[in-house]
């Protein structure tokens, strides 16, 4: 008896490592679980193990435009959110200029602000300028609340550079431009690559400021939340799923990949 | 020998296009702010009258909804933080070997939508799922007492949506701790519990304020889960704001009921910020 409370004692805290992670996976597996639910009725409740969604995941009407549109708005907002906040992220990491806390100050004001109120005002400024909602102010959208996650994301990968692997190259006669192309941007890559993982997701999964500036396109959690009411089809579970074990796999490949480099 | 120029010229796209969508916005949103509709006009059709009642008219007409924001977002932070703070320390001290795919895991359930996520728990809490009925038969809630649909079960779905966001900071703070400074306190005779009062929490104090904000800021603006997890009862700032805009097309409204929750949120980040001693946050 004693064993097994001292046990218990040393073990607490992984014991609850374990409780916690059942907490945040029981709506993932929830979700992937309806995935196989015989959802011709309703798929509120349990009716039966089928393939059938997994064999045709674009069965839901419009779901899988959704999804395409998701993908592309994803992709587009990580491009322009990563080019343009990796250069933020040089300037003030590697110089010293005139009105630096004024941006610091506009970076970090974006993610102090609900997103809510950046979809709203927004919308309110393509109101005025007459400019419908639709694909492209959904991209402008997510290109501004990605804007400042990739900042944090690559400047902190460059803060933690070792200076004197940059002043190596200069003294092997590197000019400043070699130096940059061959030693700071391949050490600054993974915290880019990092940086462009965020965008995607946060562009992927984001509702509030889509729901604001989109108009009449569906995206994927746009096609969710609105067929919420009548109980979402079995295909969105299937894609959300799919998504999972995605991201899970890149994860994981690139984890492996990173510490094999490491190694050799 | 570097020009004075370059970063600058590093700096333009990106600040241009923040001024451009992200400032001109707000000034364009305080301006409808203050806008009056034009008598005779059509709905959604203002005119710019600067009429700064509207704020006093807005905040009136919604202060339930308003503090309701703020309660449920407290709350959810507060949660969170005591539920990711174990759950961060775990990872940093026990971790091992499996420390990255711990931190991997944090981070998955972010890839199944959480649109998704909360409707899930929408119907394994509802009355078709079998949480509901378990309990009433072991008699631990009533035969009338729901899950879904109230304020606990959506201060709950805040809670569990922004859980990632609170670990990985804390997670980053508590990682960099060297667990020598917690045997040195241990020498000098500090059991368990002053150990963690005086050498761990003081020196996770940046993740514990990243990951507060990163929790609180989003959950005060947040109308998905109050209208997916609540009822009318339940309805938050986010979801009046929501409303104001596409179901009333009451503009001026809804900007400054946006505007109100700015200026809170800011004054109380500001407030807990310098409270909390820690100045460099980006």
């Amino acid at each position: 008896m004693r064993t097994v409370s001292r046990w218990f004692q040393r073990n607490l805290i992984r014991i609850y490592a374990v409780v916690a992670f059942t907490y945040l996976f029981i709506p993932v597996a929830y979700t992937f679980a309806f995935s196989f639910n015989d959802s011709r009725k309703s798929n509120l409740v349990w009716q039966g193990f089928t393939f059938a969604n997994w064999q045709n995941p674009c069965g839901a009407p419009e779901v899988c435009s959704a999804l395409g549109n998701s993908i592309k708005i994803g992709f587009l907002a990580t491009l322009f959110s990563t080019i343009l906040g990796t250069m933020i992220a040089f300037a003030l990491g590697r110089y010293n200029f005139k009105g630096r806390s004024t941006t610091n100050l506009l970076i970090f004001l974006p993610m102090a602000t609900p997103e809510i109120v950046l979809g709203a005002s927004l919308l309110s400024l393509f109101l005025v300028f007459k400019i419908n909602p639709g694909f492209w102010p959904t991209v402008i959208a997510h290109v501004l609340f990605c804007i400042s996650f990739v900042v944090v994301t690559v400047k902190a990968r460059i803060a933690s550079l070792d200076p004197r692997l940059e002043q190596a190259a200069m003294d092997l006669y590197a000019n400043e431009r070699e130096t940059f192309r061959r030693v700071t941007l391949p050490l600054v890559a993974p915290g880019i690559a990092a940086a462009a993982l965020l965008a995607f997701s946060l562009s992927f999964d984001d509702f509030i400021i889509t729901n604001f500036n989109s108009g009449t396109m569906t995206t994927f959690p746009k096609f969710v939340y609105t067929s919420a009411a009548r109980g979402i089809p079995a295909q969105a579970n299937v894609i959300g799923s799919s998504m999972f074990f995605l991201a899970l796999a890149i994860v994981i490949i690139g984890q492996f990949v990173g510490r094999k480099r490491k190694v050799s | 020998m570097k020009k004075i120029s370059t970063p600058y010229l590093l700096l333009l796209p990106g600040m241009g296009f923040l001024f451009t969508f992200f400032l001109l916005p707000l000034f364009n949103l305080a301006q409808t702010s203050t806008q009056t509709p034009i008598s005779g006009g059509d709905t959604g059709q203002n005119e710019q009258t600067w009429r700064f009642g509207n704020y006093v008219d807005a905040f009136v007409a919604n202060k339930e909804q308003f503090s309701r924001s703020f309660i449920y977002a407290t709350i959810a932070t507060i949660l969170a933080l005591a539920i990711a703070y174990p759950l961060a320390y775990a990872i940093a001290f026990k971790g091992g070997k499996l420390k990255n795919f711990m931190l991997v895991l944090v981070v998955a359930p972010f890839f199944t939508s959480f649109l998704l996520r909360t409707i899930a728990w929408k119907q394994i809490l509802g009355e078709e799922g079998f949480v509901v009925p378990t309990l009433r038969s072991l008699g631990i809630i009533s035969q009338s007492t729901t899950l879904t649909s109230s304020a606990f079960a959506v201060v709950a779905g805040m809670t569990y949506n922004f859980l990632p966001f609170m670990t990985l900071p804390l997670y980053a703070s508590i990682d960099r701790i060297d667990p020598r400074t917690l045997e040195a306190s241990g020498d000098l005779y500090a059991n368990g519990f002053t150990t963690f009062r005086k050498v761990t929490l003081p020196l996770s104090m940046p993740g514990v304020v990243a990951g507060t904000l990163l929790t609180f800021i989003p959950a005060a603006g947040d109308y998905v889960n109050a209208s997916i997890l609540g009822s009318p009862q339940t309805k938050m700032l986010g979801n009046v704001i929501e409303s104001r805009y596409f179901k009333i097309v009451d503009y001026p409204t809804a900007a400054a009921l946006s505007f109100t929750l700015m200026a809170a949120i800011l004054i109380l980040v500001t407030i807990y910020v310098r409270k909390a001693g820690t100045e460099e946050l980006v």
